[in-house]
This record gives structure tokens, sequence and C-alpha cells, in this order.
């Protein structure tokens, strides 16, 4: 790593004005990078870490504008200040692709569905450089192959749909790489990829980058990343520069409180909660056995499918009072589908989930008839994911959350008030909301009040979708807490849905490991973390990026 | 691409029944039949009517019979290649017929690709600069286009042409050209007459396809596979029409598929109004005169030729998507 400075920000400031005022996304941020070494910029949502890199490459999005500072290149002409080349025009377009290249976050969505892989590489390099189409071509059929693609030279001629999330990344760094640039920006480039592809990527960008002595600057919001990737970091917020240190001194002695803060919230993460121990003798409240759920996957001949998706391919699991059993799995393990086949969402094709209600007999939901179903829902609810999607925009809080009082209950409007009002001083909010529309409030908050709706009928058994992986880890265990303290209070059972394994070993007593619509490893979650047996969770587990610079392979002992 | 397409083609069987089907339908709904018109026609003129003609006459064309007996009759005549014989005309149909639908798919078509290189720039030019003049000029125009009805600008168009210039613009041809062969100088008349049609067929698609462009331009625009082609270094202009216009064609090539039928019944009004050779006006006065045979293939052959253009609109699109091809 050389000392040489290539690019240095001086007061850069980004504002986007609303309409009745403005929004200073990014205050007079100034930092340096270095030739050959990753800068990590971290920060929580709104923090303007995205909108910086951006601003490097004139990329900001209208109405927002650099308003003011420098963005200095070095060059072999001097330095060129990248604000006052304006964002259109040849001068910035020649900075663009060739000397600083970007990669994004959604490698779904980066890359144009209507174009070949190949097209897309081979129209950088010519927009670049003076080559022939087959020089370009032979050349993007390297950087495939130098990424990892198998069959490069056939690669180039197929579409980004046909590839999986990580190939598309893989694609999209080649695309990056491919003009050799100076500086590459990675604007959280492994965020909507699975644990174990985004080790393979991260890895790759970090060999890419000593390779080519390319300088990175690298955004992120998560510090595990930041441990196994950064030499230094930059920590944002609300557009703001906090902290700027090398990634050992950061980890081990941050000076800024906010620092502290956001580190505290992320080990928090890496111990589990303390918990009471299970009874001696447990008591089932919903117990899988065997159950299918195949999606034909073409007509058939005479009607019969002779392929399907085995979404999930006979699950068994059991889930006791008061327990809470975390699913966690990789995107297309069928976790999601199988909390959503115990709401018969789905209908099951095989198996049953017995389930043991409050009063009488335990019953079969997978047989179950739409009346039987109906007062199920009473005793057993969802919490989904998104906060934002959620909730009906069209409806109060109060609305919402008096909605399931309204259909599973025969309260009276005076009783659900009052009850509505208790719910949202019990999740932590004013209990004077009721009348306010979910815009108002932030993601944290939405997802309070998504909790409120489904413990407002006093159920029994919550499914929980990925409840915090929309938040920012500083409300992660907030929440987690506020739903441990109703489990308590309530004496819930939860089955917790997540690919988030920190998330997982804080708030679970066992663990299922599903992959490819199987359990593949069941058991207490400290032994599921700490000693896994299949070889599966092994690599899942290892896979995920601690937020300890010490474990990683190059760390100074 | 083969298979897709011989697909596409197996699929517009069953269609192309239902639409026979349903033509022979809306030709037998009216009460009584084309001699009981006849007879009506020929009352009205004072004459005595002679009962064993007119018995003679609904033999001759099998109007007694039942009504499954008499479908058959006709569509198996069709399969022949024949469509009846026209009450009206004392002709078989098919002379009728051809010259009249050929000028109407030929109106159609001239129709179509006018709309699309009206509509493709402007949409592009008023989502690119959205809010801007332009976008508001052609916003508004868009919907005063909309809103009127085709006949309406027929009319006015006519009165117009007719009182303030003195031209006349009835008809695809001046009366010199109606009967000459083919030349030049045939096809230049036909265009100084088919413009107004054209315009007055064309105008309110031109403007909803031009709002379906802007829109789905806008969808496009903002989508981070624009933002990464601007990483990249691409020149503003060609990335526009590489990227999200590429992608936001998709919905305007298979707008076709509703535009056609559309554009058919439109041209059906006009051609009426404005007196042009084409299926119109003779569709017109058959339905009147219950004159079946004749009736029937122009509903059957304007079917046919919306499934047709269904048919393109499908290739076109799995040509431009690759998702559609390869899926």
């Amino acid at each position: 790593m050389s000392d040489e400075t290539i690019l240095r920000v001086r007061d850069l400031s980004v504002d986007f004005p609303l309409q009745k005022s403005v929004v200073h996304a990014v205050k007079q941020v100034s930092f340096d990078l270095k030739r050959g070494e990753t800068l990590c910029v971290v920060g929580e949502s709104g923090s303007g870490k995205s909108v910086t890199a951006r601003a490097i490459l004139q990329l900001v999005a209208k109405p927002g504008a650099i308003t003011g500072g420098q963005i200095l290149l070095d060059t072999a002409a001097g330095e060129v200040d990248i604000v006052r080349l304006g964002s259109r025009g040849l001068a910035i377009r020649e900075v663009r692709g060739r000397r600083i290249a970007m990669i994004f976050q959604e490698p779904m969505t980066s890359l144009s569905p209507v174009h070949t892989i190949g097209h897309q590489i081979i129209e950088t390099i010519l927009l670049h450089e003076k080559v022939s189409k087959e020089e370009a071509r032979k050349r993007a059929a390297d950087l495939l192959g130098r990424v990892r693609i198998p069959e490069p030279e056939k690669a180039l001629d197929r579409y980004s749909f046909e590839f999986s999330g990580g190939m598309r990344q893989r694609a999209m760094i080649a695309m990056a790489l491919s003009c050799n640039p100076e500086i590459l920006i990675a604007d959280e480039p492994t965020t909507a990829l699975d644990v174990t592809t985004q080790a393979e990527i991260l890895s790759l960008i970090r060999e890419l980058q000593r390779d080519r002595g390319m300088a990175v600057l690298f955004i992120t919001h998560d510090m595990g990343v930041v441990a196994q990737i950064a030499d230094r970091v930059m920590v944002m917020f609300r557009g703001e520069k906090v902290e700027e240190a090398g990634v050992f001194d950061l980890f081990e002695r941050p000076q800024q409180a906010y620092t502290r803060a956001l580190l505290g919230s992320v080990l928090k993460l890496e111990t589990p909660a303390p918990r009471p121990p299970r009874p001696a003798t447990e008591k089932p409240i919903a117990k899988i056995e065997k159950l299918e759920l195949h999606f034909p996957l073409n007509a058939g001949f005479m009607g019969r499918p002779t392929n399907y998706l085995k979404a999930i391919d006979g699950v068994s699991l059991t889930i006791n009072q008061g327990e809470t059993v975390g699913v966690v799995g990789e995107s297309g393990s069928g976790k999601t589908t199988l909390g959503r086949t115990l709401l018969r969402v789905y209908d099951p094709t095989g198996g049953q989930v017995m389930y043991w209600p409050s009063n009488g007999e335990p019953v079969d939901i997978a047989t179950l008839g739409r009346k039987g179903m109906k007062s199920l829902y009473g005793e057993v609810r969802m919490v989904f994911q998104d906060p934002h999607s959620s909730l009906n925009p069209r409806m109060t809080i109060y609305q919402t959350i008096s909605e399931p009082l309204r259909t599973n209950t025969d309260m009276t409007e005076r009783q659900m008030m009052d009850r509505v009002s208790e719910l949202l001083s019990r999740v932590g909010l004013p209990p004077d909301i009721g009348d306010r529309y979910p815009h108002a409030f932030s993601g944290g908050q939405r997802q309070r009040i998504s909790i409120a709706r489904a413990v407002a009928v006093r159920p029994r058994l919550i499914i929980a979708d990925e409840p915090t992986s929309a938040l920012d880890v500083s409300l992660r265990h907030q929440v987690l807490d506020l739903m441990r303290d109703l489990q308590n209070e309530y004496r819930l059972s939860y089955l917790f849905i997540s690919h988030d394994i920190s998330v997982i070993r804080y708030f679970c007593d066992r663990v299922a490991v599903m992959k490819n619509g199987k359990i593949v490893e069941v058991g207490d979650v400290v032994q599921i973390c700490e000693r896994p047996q299949h070889a599966y969770t092994q690599s899942l587990i290892g896979a995920v990026p601690r937020p300890d610079p010490r474990l990683r392979a190059d760390a100074p002992q | 691409m083969l298979i897709f397409i011989l697909k596409r083609v197996a699929g517009m069987i069953p269609a192309l029944f239902a639409i026979s089907i349903l033509a022979f339908t809306v030709i037998q709904l009216p009460p009584g039949d084309y001699v009981s018109t006849y007879a009506a026609q020929i009352a009205q003129t004072g004459e005595a009517v002679d009962s064993a003609v007119l018995a003679n006459l609904r033999e001759r064309y099998g109007l007694g019979e039942n009504i499954a007996v008499q479908y058959f009759k006709w569509i198996g005549g069709i399969v022949r290649g024949d469509f009846g014989q026209s009450f009206e005309w004392n002709q078989p149909v098919t002379e009728l017929v051809w010259g009249r639908m050929g000028m109407t798919a030929l109106i159609s078509f001239l129709t179509l690709i006018t709309m699309w290189a009206v509509s493709l720039p402007i949409g592009i030019i008023s989502a690119v600069r959205q809010y801007s003049i332009v976008d508001y000029l052609t916003t508004t125009f868009a919907f005063l286009a909309t809103a009127v009805p085709e006949f309406l600008v027929a009319i006015v168009l006519l009165y117009i042409s007719t009182m303030w210039f003195g031209v006349s613009v009835g008809g695809l041809f001046s009366p010199a050209f109606e009967n000459a062969p083919l030349s030049l100088a045939k096809v230049w008349d036909f265009l100084q007459h088919a413009w107004i049609p054209i315009l007055v067929i064309g105008l309110g698609s031109t403007a909803a396809l031009t709002r379906i462009m802007r829109a789905n331009l806008l969808d496009e625009l903002h989508k981070p596979y624009v933002e990464a082609a601007r990483a990249k270094g691409m020149p503003e202009g060609r990335l526009i029409l590489t990227y999200p216009v590429r992608v936001a064609l998709n919905p305007f090539i298979s707008t076709i598929g509703w535009v056609l039928p559309a554009l058919i019944s439109g041209e059906l009004i006009v051609s009426t109004v404005l007196n042009l050779p084409t299926a119109g006006p003779l569709l017109l006065q058959a339905l009147k005169s219950q004159d079946m045979y004749l009736a029937g293939a122009f509903i059957l052959l304007t079917g046919g030729l919306v499934l047709i253009g269904t048919l393109i609109s499908d290739i076109l699109l799995a040509i431009s998507d690759p998702r559609i091809r390869l899926s």
C-alpha cells in the first residue's frame, strides 16, 4: 500500500431541496482515499453515505445537487476537481467508468434485462478505448473468467435474468473493471446477497484490488463486512462525518459516542440475550410433521405435472409453549414459504400441522376448513419483514391495530380504543397517535405498530418473518427486546424466520436450518451457532462476517 | 423461436372459430331475413309481392333451415374459399370483399405506422423532459385528442377543406385515378387523399400511445440499470435510447393488440363519413339490408385482421424481449 493520495474530498455538501425545506444530505464531508487501500464508509440509513459515493461520479439524483466543496482526482495532468466538471459532458464521462467505476447494491436490477451481459461489458470498453469489437469481446470474456464466471465465452451471450444474484454481481464487477479503473466505488454490493455469496464476493473484491492496486471506496451498513474488508473506516451520521480511523483502532478504541453506540448495538447481537431456562417437560403448541408444499412446474401430460418445485419438502418441527424457534436459511430455502403455509396462505400438498388451541382438542391446520381457520386467526398472528409495505397507508394507526380486534372479537368501540392506546404505550409509542397515518412514522416505529397489531388479539403463536431485516442495526435489538418482553408478558410462542444468524442467536431458544425446502439441522441455538454438525450449517455460520477485524486472515497479531 | 410462432398460430384457430360463431350470431340477431327485407322494399314501391318468388328465394339460399345447418353451410363454404353469394349485389361475396378489405388493411397498417412514428419520439421527449413546456403541451393535446370522437374530427376536416379551400377530400382517389392501373402517379394521388383518414383514425390512439410511452419510460428512467450505465460514462442521449427506451418499448409493442381493433372499428365509422372505398360503408349497407353472407365475410375478415395484428405484436415482442423469448 502506498501513501499516495488519489482522491481528496474537501468540504463536500449535497442538498436535496424539497417543497418547503432543504435536506442537507451531506454536510461538509472531507476525506482522502489512497491508492491501493480500502476505505469503508459506514452508517445507518439516511447517513448520506450513498449520496457521498454518487457525488464523486456526479450521479446525485435530481433534485439533489452538490452545493459546495471539492472532489480532487489525481491525474497525470495534475488534480482535477470533479465538482467543476458538471454532471454532463465529455470530461465527466471520461472519469466515469474509466478512472472511477462503480458497482451497485441491486445486482438484480443494475444490469439491463434486454441486453446480453457481453453487450454491456463490451460497450463499456468501446466507450473508453479505441479497440476493435473482436478485441473488446475477447477482453470481456477474460474479465468474466477473472471474476470466476464459468464458461465466460458462452456467458457473454446470456442475459442477466439467466444468472443468479451472485453471478450478476460478478458480471457487474467485471463490467466495472473493464477499463482498469484506479478507483472502485462499491455501494452496498453484497447487501442483497446471501451470506455465503457475500463471502465470495468480498474475497473477490479484495483479491482484485490487491492485483490491480486499485483504491476501493466501500459503502456499507454492516459492521461485520467493515471488519472483514476495510483498511480505514469513515463513520457517517445524518450527513456528517463522525469519525475516521484505521479499522483496528476504530473497533478497539472508538473515539466518538455515536461510533461506540453503533458498535455496541452490533456487539450486543453477538451474544445471546439472557433467557429463562426451559421447563423440564415441554408442552407443544404446534407440531409440524412431514409438511410438503409442491408447486407444479409444468402443465404436464393430461393435466398431471411431471415436475415440481418442492418449496417445502418434508419438514418436521415442533414449537413448544412459550418457546422461540428460529428458522434460518438463504433465499430460496423455503423458510418464508414455511411460515406462510402455517397460516394457510398456501395449501400444503402433504403432511400435517397439529395445533393445540387454548381450549379444546388439537386440530390439523393443514386440512382445517375455512371456518376453523378463521377461529385460529385470533390465536396465530404474523409480523412481516417490510414495515413500509405491510401497513396500509390509507388506514390510520387506530384502524390498523383495531382491525384484528374487529374481526376476531366482539369488543365495543370504546373497549377497542382503550386496548389500542394501551398497546401503543406497551410497544413504546405515545398512546395518542391513533389518528395518524403510517407515513408519519419511521421504520422502527412502524415495526412497533406491526407488532402491536399482531399482539392486539392476545395471540398465542406469532410467526415473525424477518421482522428486523429492514431495520438499522441500532433498532434491531430494541425491537427484539420488545418482542421478548411481550413474550414473557403474554406467554407467546414465536416462529422466528430470518437469514441473519446473529439475530437468531440473540433471540431464539432453538433453531432449524433450512436448505432447499428441507431442514438440515435443528437444535439448541448455542449448539448450532458454536458447534454446527451439518456441513451446510458450518459453511453458513463460517460465512457470516464477524464484527471483529482481529478474526480476519490478514490481521496482525 | 419457430416453435413459439407455431404455438401462437395454433392458438389462433379456436379464436377464429369463436369469431365466426360470433359473426354469425350477430347477423342472425335482427328479426326476419334478407327475403323479408326485400319483400318490404317491394311493398313500399307499391307493387304486388309474388309469394311464390319469395319462397323460391328462401329455398335457394336455405333461409328456412335450422340455424346450425345454415352456419355450417356458410363456414363450410368459407373453408373452401367460397364466401357465398351477396343477395343485394347478386355477385359472389369474394369479388366484392377483397378490394375493400385490402384498402381497410392498407389504411389501418399505414395508420399504425404513423401512430408509432409520431407517438414514440413525443413520448420519449415528454418523459425525459418531464414537467417542461413540451411535456405540458403534449399532455394537453393528448387529452383533447383522446376525448374528441373521430367522426367529428372527420366532419370538421371535411367542412374546413370544402368550405375554406374548396378541395374535396372524400374518397381515397381522384376520379381520374379511380379505375386507373397502378402507377407512381396513382400512389401519389392515393397519399394525397390518404393522409386525412390516417390523421383522423390515428389521432385518438396516437394520443393514448404517447401517454403510454411517457408513463412506461418514466417508470424505467430511475431504475438502477440506468444509473449503472451512466456510471460507465455513456453519453446521455445514447444511454436513454439504448437502455430505458428499449425496455419501455415492450408494453408499447404489445399495444398493437388493442390498438388494432380500435383502429379498424374507428375506420368503419370514419370511412362511412369520408366515403372511402374501404370495408366500412359496404358493411354498413350489408347489415342494413341483412345481406348475410356479405356482412358475415366482413366481420370474419376484420376479426382475422385483428388476430394477425396480435400475432405480429407477439412476434415483435419476442424479438425485442429475451425474457419472453427464452422462458
